[in-house]
């Protein structure tokens, strides 16, 4: 059919072009007038056509772009300029003016609308030139089960060189079949290509033909489904070990700041949530100087968003040092009410300042979308902050065993009179050291920021998890937390499918709390005089 | 800056009590109707409460500008009950006791309302409630603006049985009372319409549950089993940020399985990117996007109030809207401002909504309201898909629960009575 009306607009004459052209472009117009009933059957007319040219109307009706004008109801694909449209042809795609916002009114879709458009999309756009806009197509198919999709996608197989894009054809087209009145002998055929596909979309589908009224494919759909079952509980395995990863590296991030100011210092730091929550709050404000200044360069926000975070939230964890816990050394009790104290007042001058509602952090392009390793699903977001949770593992660990820094904290927190005597000054170190500990605490901001809502109540809901971590590992043992964090995402991950979420994390307190009981000092526990200090 | 304000107001009102006593005369002209206004300005609700605060204010200003009530100014007395409950209570005896409110405006978690109702049915007075709650209550003293279930949820879930297709049902909610109170009254329901037992998973998450990578995923796998999959959403407030990040990211579109939300409006979205979000569902009693006059006329004024033209309106504003009003009628009507009055007089009060119609208070202490459900868009509005075709009366119990389908709630005399049975045709109690 597809190919029928290319070659009519190919070898036909100019008339005849011109009046397909008058004939879609009324077909087009007709979708401003009606219901959701209306605009269905005028889409599915438009599919009818088979014109290729159809498709980006539709796909900006599926978008929400297509508007139509009040006053002569013709159609356009719209763009907003300044206060009102700037409108496009929705055939030719040329420019063709502007309209103020009251001119023109938005063709209205829904999630039905939404799904016809996509099948009408899937078959008009299988001999796209762009592979992935034909595997796209091909899903569309796939998910829909388009029955009057065979043909065009039986010609379209026929000219088809790429072999990946094929082979989503050939799924596409199974499922089709599986859903038309062909004989069985095409199901079975139908009911293997989809076994291979092995995933959760094939299996949805089996289930379907397993339960459906055809009882001579029942054995071949449920022989299949439990071959789809078998490899789908190995990648939830797989899946589960990826989340706990994914999970514990969020850990490590909240908590490898407070390993630094309650492992290394032994500050019993409750505003430590806080300083994770100004890391995200600088985010937001340099996410909206970029917005307003130079919108192109958003992708490199969270670049500058990293050291201004780090900035921010070591400097006031200097000043919470300075003016506070300086003055309570050795009265754990006070340090932990007072810096409690810090945490109220910074959550509530936060939200005096920016308001108590959820700021929008968006996620530049790189850390949107996800991608599938076999059935697995990984999240850009989720990935990149694995990769940087180890970071800046690796970096503190550095900068803790390999710098005169690093040798300065471990001396001072080991023996401080000591360290004194030696010429270390120990009041600049401690209020560094407790520095550097909120910094990093900030930057955790950052990455936590693109994957939770940015308020006030940021911090609160990360102090108790480091605490946690912090705990478990060992204090004072860098290693210890990685460790610790990964352990416990991993083992949170693979209870919850069983226990459910609050459940899981029930049981996994109840294990720490039997854990510490055994080993009091956590996995690692710090060795020599120190311990006793 | 908010509380150190009410500080001074209440230590002003002190003062203007005292003088009032001692020259009572003189003071007579400006004698003021005080209003309690009772939401959380910090802690974890303040995302939500602080909203409903400014509206209240506005909403006094304006009746003021109008010439006030009873030929008297209205006074607002703003409290922080810091979104700790017992606190709710303790500011609620202050507002009626120490400031003498004639009425509250106020609360918006269950327990934050379970919290104070002793106090209003102990020292009589009056508590209008604006945010969408459980049901399974009517209490002589409180006026419940919000939906109740079957104003919400039950026409939510037909929608989707009928306009979508579904057949099979992801219930998600937040671990507390109004989650599993709804998800038993609506599990109840689809099983009365024919679902299967298996064709329910019913998900509980804590506070704040961030992580929903298993969960996502969870449904992605519930949702492959060749029925039409769709997610009825109680998730409280910040949850909800990351859990549509999730589904964003993971790829699960509106079209494949649509969720559909109770407790995100346009506040909600404000901190989101909405754009893989669009087609998600939230049914409400109001969206900001509705185009009717009076509501244009309402987000202008709220414009104008809070001084800045990008801050949105929502469902519970819209609550506490019609909640004011009818109070203000109903003191009018009775002439006073005395709470025993005002229960007499409000019931049967009609006033005009912001979705173009009229909501009238019933005798169960529950209003009438049109039911919309609207789609996410991606500048976080909703666009009404589906609206009920009349205005829904609240139902106080549940026709869909073992032991409250019996019971009724009419506060009007003779029967006075907040959970009626109608099977032993007695006054108190829960049902057979």
């Amino acid at each position: 059919m597809l190919a029928l009306a290319l070659l009519c607009a190919v070898f036909a004459g100019t008339v005849q072009a011109q009046s397909a052209d008058d004939d879609l472009r009324a077909r087009l117009n007709a979708l401003a007038s009606g219901g959701f009933d209306e605009t269905q059957r005028q889409i599915d007319a438009i599919a009818a056509t088979g014109d290729p040219r159809a498709a980006p109307a539709l796909e900006a009706l599926s978008e929400g772009d297509l508007y139509f004008r009040q006053s002569d109801s013709a159609v356009f694909i719209v763009r907003t300029e300044g206060s009102g449209y700037a409108l496009q042809d929705p055939l030719t795609l040329e420019g063709v003016g502007t309209a103020g916002r009251r001119e023109v009114k938005k063709i209205r879709v829904n999630n039905r609308l939404r799904r016809v458009i996509r099948t009408a999309l899937g078959t008009l756009t299988l001999r796209a030139p762009d592979p992935a806009a034909r595997i796209e197509a091909a899903d569309a198919i796939f998910k829909a089960q388009d029955v009057d999709s065979i043909e065009p996608l039986d010609a379209a197989l026929a000219a088809e060189t790429d072999t990946d894009v094929a082979r989503h054809m050939r799924e596409a087209r199974a499922a089709a079949v599986l859903a038309s009145g062909r004989p069985t002998q095409d199901k079975l055929e139908a009911i293997a290509t989809i076994a291979a596909r092995g995933d959760r979309d094939a299996r949805s589908l089996l289930t379907g033909i397993s339960n459906g009224p055809d009882t001579a494919l029942h054995d071949a759909a449920n022989a299949a489904i439990a071959k789809v079952e078998r490899v789908q509980g190995l990648w939830d395995t797989a899946r589960n070990i990826w989340f706990g990863l994914s999970l514990g590296s969020v850990l490590l991030l909240a908590a490898i700041g407070l390993a630094i100011t309650f492992g290394v210092m032994g500050v019993i730091n409750m505003a430590h949530g806080e300083m994770v929550m100004l890391g995200a709050y600088t985010t937001f404000v340099v996410q909206s100087l970029f917005r307003t200044a130079a919108p192109e360069y958003f992708d490199y926000s969270l670049i500058v968003a990293l050291p201004a975070a780090f900035l921010v939230a070591g400097l006031v964890g200097i000043a919470i040092e300075r003016g506070i816990i300086r003055f309570l050394h050795d009265r754990p009790l006070e340090t932990l009410l007072a810096t409690w104290g810090v945490s109220l007042i910074l959550q509530q001058s936060v939200r005096t300042i920016f308001g108590p509602t959820n700021q929008e952090v968006g996620n530049p392009s790189f850390m949107s979308g996800a991608f599938e390793i076999g059935q697995l699903t990984i999240t850009y977001n989720r990935l990149w902050i694995v990769v940087f949770a180890l970071v800046v593992f690796t970096v503190l660990l550095v900068a803790m065993k390999a710098t005169r820094f690093g040798l300065y904290v471990r001396a001072v927190t080991q023996n401080r009179r000591m360290s004194a005597s030696m010429g270390i000054r120990t009041p600049l170190v401690d209020a560094l050291t407790f520095g550097l500990g909120s910094g990093i605490a900030g930057i955790a901001g950052v990455a936590l920021s693109q994957i939770d809502n940015v308020s006030p109540n940021l911090g609160q809901s990360y102090i108790i998890d480091s605490f946690m971590v912090v705990v478990f590992g060992g204090v004072g043992n860098l290693w210890g937390t990685l460790l610790g964090a990964f352990t416990l995402g991993i083992a949170n991950k693979f209870l919850e499918p069983f226990a459910g979420a609050v459940l899981a994390k029930i049981l996994v307190l109840v294990f720490i709390i039997l854990f510490i009981q055994k080993r009091p000092r956590g996995l690692f526990a710090l060795k020599g005089r120190a311990v006793d200090a | 800056m908010t509380v150190k304000h009410t500080k001074s107001l209440s230590g002003l009102a002190l003062a203007a009590m005292l003088a009032s006593t001692a020259f009572t005369g003189v003071q007579a002209q400006e004698e003021t109707i005080k209003v309690g206004i009772l939401h959380s300005l910090s802690g974890t609700m303040a995302i939500s409460e602080t909203t409903l605060k400014d509206a209240m204010l506005m909403l006094i200003e304006e009746q003021n500008k109008k010439g006030g009530l009873l030929g008297k100014k209205l006074e607002a007395v703003v409290v922080d009950p810091a979104s700790d409950w017992p606190l709710f209570a303790e500011k609620a005896r202050e507002l009626i006791e120490v400031n003498g409110v004639s009425a509250v405006f106020g609360c918006w978690t269950s327990v934050s309302r379970k919290s104070v109702l002793p106090v209003f049915e102990e020292l009589n007075s009056l508590l209008f409630y604006p945010v969408q709650y459980e049901g399974e209550e009517s209490q002589r003293n409180v006026f419940y603006t919000g939906a109740a279930p079957n104003q919400q949820a039950i026409p939510a879930v037909d929608y989707l049985m009928n306009e979508e297709g579904v057949e099979r049902w992801v219930l998600a909610g937040t671990d507390y009372v109004y989650p599993r109170t709804t998800n038993k009254i609506l599990e109840a329901y689809l099983k009365s319409k024919g679902v299967a037992d298996e064709d329910i998973m019913i998900n509980y998450t804590p506070f704040g549950h961030s992580d929903w990578q298993t969960i996502v995923s969870d449904i992605k796998t519930f949702g492959s089993a060749g029925k039409k999959t769709a997610v009825v959403s109680t998730i409280n407030g910040d949850a909800n940020v990351p859990f549509y990040k999730e589904l964003g990211n993971a790829g699960i579109k509106a079209e494949d399985i649509p969720v559909v939300a109770f407790s995100v409006g346009e506040e909600e979205l404000a901190g989101l990117d909405t754009g893989p979000l669009v087609g998600h569902l939230a049914a409400w009693n109001y969206f900001q996007s509705i185009d009717t006059e009076v509501n244009a006329e309402f987000i202008d004024a709220w414009h104008a109030y809070i001084g800045d033209d990008t801050r949105v309106t929502n469902d519970p504003m819209e609550a506490h809207f019609i909640g004011f009003n009818m109070w203000v009628k109903a003191v009018e009507k009775a002439g006073t401002t005395d709470p025993d009055a005002v229960i007499d007089s409000i019931i049967g009060v009609t006033v005009p909504n912001l979705t173009g119609g009229y909501s009238a208070m019933m005798p169960n202490h529950h209003i009438t309201k049109p039911v919309l459900i609207g789609e996410i868009q991606d500048d976080g509005q909703f666009e009404t898909v589906w609206e009920t075709s009349g205005l829904v009366v609240g139902d106080a119990w549940s026709d869909y629960l073992e032991g409250s389908k019996d019971l009724i709630a009419d506060w009007r005399a003779p029967l006075s009575c907040g959970n009626f049975n109608t099977a032993t045709g007695k006054c108190g109690g829960s049902g057979s």
